[in-house]
């Protein structure tokens, strides 16, 4: 790793003050970061600590309206009893990211902010229509995730909290590599009340998107079977060692089935 | 560089370290707790786990000077005296280990992981559980057998109330 410079923040306006330092980055759980910065893949001059600051912290339920901090772990995304309740397809969904020990660091801001095309977290916000919050302004999740690793942030923009509506039925499914246990594809499947939204994770070759196929075929009959006969096209999905581009193509159907089934459970 | 103070198995420590020093290191080479262990250096195999302010994490993971504050507990904080953690004793009678190199990391998620289901375990549970802990021995089934056991000793010690070891 080369030379950094820590920070510690202690509110978000001192962590904006301190991203300006040189080429500052922020720092949540460093479940991504730290080993970019290990392999020097990165190499900021300074990190800001974010993951102290209490207002970044925690998980409200009002209503069908839920708010998750930025710094929030995968850990007590999983536990919260109120997310549970809400929304248990995004708490299951959380406590299969990782292993353990990631999960009690990892954080769903710092997740969203690297918009890894394999990471689960864009998928269940862009199908949840969530709408993520900065210390400038609110991003529909269908402006925020932009492509590999890109999102609509700017220089110095801060992610604070992401929240959606409760969807009435909700699921996630991933086929996961058995090395890295990243999906090589994941399909959060949503119907709440303005219809069915449906992304994919882990096959895009620009990243997370939503699948119009597999939204039409089951907007009407939300069941497995209305997903007979689907297919998913497989132009500007991935090919890599993992999948062909028509493996995955076939296996977003296959997850999409698993999901709607795993919703109406 | 930064001050660094921690409390490390209940001794405070201070000391100063460059701000890119892995926790791992500082712990092992300031601290000489060589316990603790690198095994992959890239988040996966679980050797270098120890507990901070009460959770499992990898310490090749984390700088020091972001622990800065917390109170951390490594294999060398857990037996009293002579007195094995009932985990290590139940690694050593069930011969959970075979060349020994990721058995630190193992025990600190074994105690991490009972804590965390005081109701018990399952086999499946332990091993869905133990994903982010790599033995390259492939001594899994040793390992899944001490973990099983210690929950047991440690859940019938406390009736049924395990309360978090670190």
């Amino acid at each position: 790793m080369y030379s950094v410079n820590y920070h510690r923040a202690a509110s978000v306006a001192d962590a904006a003050k301190l991203l300006k330092s040189g080429d500052a980055k922020l720092l949540s759980g460093g479940m991504t970061l730290i080993p970019a910065m290990k392999t020097r893949l990165a190499a900021p001059s300074d990190l800001v600590d974010v993951s102290h600051i209490k207002e970044l912290q925690g998980i409200k339920v009002s209503g069908k309206t839920v708010t998750i901090g930025a710094a929030t772990a995968h850990y007590d995304v999983a536990n919260d009893e109120k997310l549970r309740k809400a929304c248990p397809a995004l708490a299951r969904m959380a406590s299969h990211i990782g292993d353990p020990a990631v999960r009690y660091k990892g954080t769903i801001g710092g997740s969203i902010a690297n918009n890894d095309p394999a990471a689960d977290y864009p998928a269940a916000l862009l199908a949840l229509g969530a709408t993520i919050v900065t210390n400038k302004r609110e991003i529909t999740a269908d402006k925020f995730f932009k492509g590999l690793f890109e999102t609509a942030l700017k220089d110095g923009e801060i992610i604070t909290a992401v929240t959606f509506t409760a969807p009435a039925k909700a699921a996630y499914e991933k086929f996961r590599n058995p090395a890295s246990r990243y999906a090589i594809v994941g399909v959060f499947v949503a119907k709440g009340k303005d219809g069915v939204r449906v992304a994919v994770t882990g096959a895009g070759d620009d990243g997370v998107f939503r699948s119009k196929e597999i939204e039409a075929a089951i907007a009407k009959n939300f069941a497995p079977d209305a997903l007979d006969g689907v297919k998913v096209p497989a132009k500007n999905l991935m090919s890599d060692i993992h999948a062909s581009a028509d493996y995955r193509a076939n296996l977003i159907t296959v997850m999409a089935r698993r999901a709607v089934a795993a919703a109406n459970a | 560089m930064s001050d660094i103070a921690l409390t490390v198995n209940g001794k405070r420590i201070s000391g100063a370290a460059e701000d890119r020093t892995l926790l791992v290191h500082f712990l092992r080479e300031n601290l000489g707790l060589t316990g603790t262990h690198v095994g992959c250096d890239t988040s996966q195999c679980g050797a270098c786990i120890v507990h901070v302010d009460g959770k499992a994490v990898k310490s090749c993971t984390m700088l020091a000077v972001q622990a800065s504050g917390s109170s951390i507990v490594t294999i060398e904080g857990l037996a009293n005296g002579a007195d094995l953690h009932p985990v290590q004793a139940a690694f050593k009678e069930h011969h959970g280990l075979q060349c020994g190199f990721c058995t630190p990391g193992m025990i600190m998620t074994a105690i991490d992981m009972i804590a965390r289901h005081p109701e018990g375990l399952d086999e499946a549970t332990v091993r869905a559980e133990l994903e982010g802990n790599i033995c390259r021995c492939t001594g899994y089934h040793n390992i899944v057998k001490a973990i099983l056991a210690a929950s047991k000793t440690m859940s019938k010690g406390s009736k049924g109330k395990v309360k978090k070891a670190a």
